[in-house]
């Protein structure tokens, strides 16, 4: 480890600050290029799906669990269950399946 | 005197009820922030940076993908590319938000709503009908708050002592968590629902592909979400319909 972690935590902390800041404090104008407001818009949903598959197959002491958790969670999700249920109904299969896997 | 009198009595009841809006988020939070805990633990963090790291951020996905730059060792401007990545969504949020406030609001209290915007802040604060009080906000932030960083702290501390069944299972939260916010939206817009497909095949392949293997998981992130995003906002441009559902 050759980097300080307060000073990784800084740096994350700082840009986190800026991009919640800089729209309701300096810029206050909605962004108008198409492009930009496109991207932004699809940005959440392909970071979060690349950062969810193949991670949540490591996460679990067993990939099978890991990829079950994952069928599940999106099944929830899509038939309408709450952010909470969906993430208490994943934690529960991965429990239920590594008592036997 | 009179008008402050009632606009101090108003402020009151918006702090009353942010909290009581806030108290089912603030469980939800701690809940999640613990399994959170599990991966920053991974990474090397001891519960104080958890509980710091949480406390500044307050984003997960943006924390998760900090945590892998730190297990990786990478350098400070992967960090803060990585978490302008991660946490863009905030940025459409606030813009959002900026029209919501009063236009006389005081800087002070756009700085300070401005601090914790999460997909559920936000979520309560736009629903407010009328321009929003920011001791609404506040209310909602004292148990939101504590119960994210405390959460952290707690995933680490307890990572160690708990089972590893228990912290396997608990592990998941967060991805159930990812899950909940992209897979709505999916069901309604079909190019949303081609971009989770698209990147998980994508992030699936790049796991296992020569070069880019060799990569770190932070480094694939950046890579594959301006790709991914670019190459659906060219396809798929956003009618102003799809910006609505940034302002209901």
């Amino acid at each position: 480890m050759t980097h300080n972690i307060y000073l990784y935590i800084l740096v994350c902390a700082g840009v986190s600050f800026a991009i919640r800041e800089l729209p309701l404090t300096l810029i206050r104008k909605p962004i108008r290029n198409r492009f930009l407001r496109s991207f932004l818009y699809y940005v959440p949903y392909v970071t979060l799906s690349v950062m969810t598959f193949p991670s949540i197959l490591q996460a679990t002491e067993s990939p099978a669990a890991g990829l079950c958790a994952l069928v599940f969670g999106m099944a929830a999700a899509w038939f309408g269950a709450n952010l909470f249920q969906v993430a208490v109904g994943c934690c529960g299969i991965v429990l239920i399946l590594e008592c036997f896997l | 005197m009179e008008i402050q009198t009632s606009a101090l009595g108003g402020h009151r009841r918006a702090l009353a009820e942010g909290f009581r809006d806030g108290i089912p988020i603030g469980l939800g939070y701690l809940a999640v922030a613990f399994s959170l805990g599990i991966a920053a633990k991974k990474a090397g963090l001891n519960a104080f940076q958890g509980f710091l790291i949480s406390l500044l951020n307050n984003a997960s996905a943006g924390e998760y993908a900090a945590f892998t730059v730190i297990a990786a060792d990478a350098s400070y401007w992967e960090m803060a590319l990585i978490t302008l990545i991660t946490n863009a969504r905030y940025l459409l949020m606030s813009c959002s938000l900026s029209q919501k406030f009063s236009p006389d609001t005081p800087m002070l209290h756009r700085l300070l709503v401005g601090f914790d915007v999460t997909d559920e802040l936000f979520g309560i604060a736009i629903s407010r009908p009328g321009y929003l009080d920011p001791f609404y906000s506040y209310g909602a932030f004292l148990p939101a708050l504590p119960g994210w960083a405390v959460g952290t702290a707690l995933g680490i501390a307890a990572g160690s002592i708990l089972p590893a069944r228990i912290v396997s299972a608990l592990s998941v939260a967060l991805f159930g968590m990812f899950l909940a916010i992209i897979i709505p939206p999916a069901r309604k817009n079909r190019a949303v629902c081609l971009c989770v497909l698209a990147s998980f095949a994508a992030s699936g392949l790049s796991a296992v592909l020569p070069w880019l293997r060799t990569l770190s998981g932070g480094t694939r992130t950046i890579l594959l979400t301006v790709v991914i995003a670019s190459a659906a906002a060219l396809l798929f441009p956003i009618s102003d319909r799809e910006d609505a559902e940034y302002d209901a």
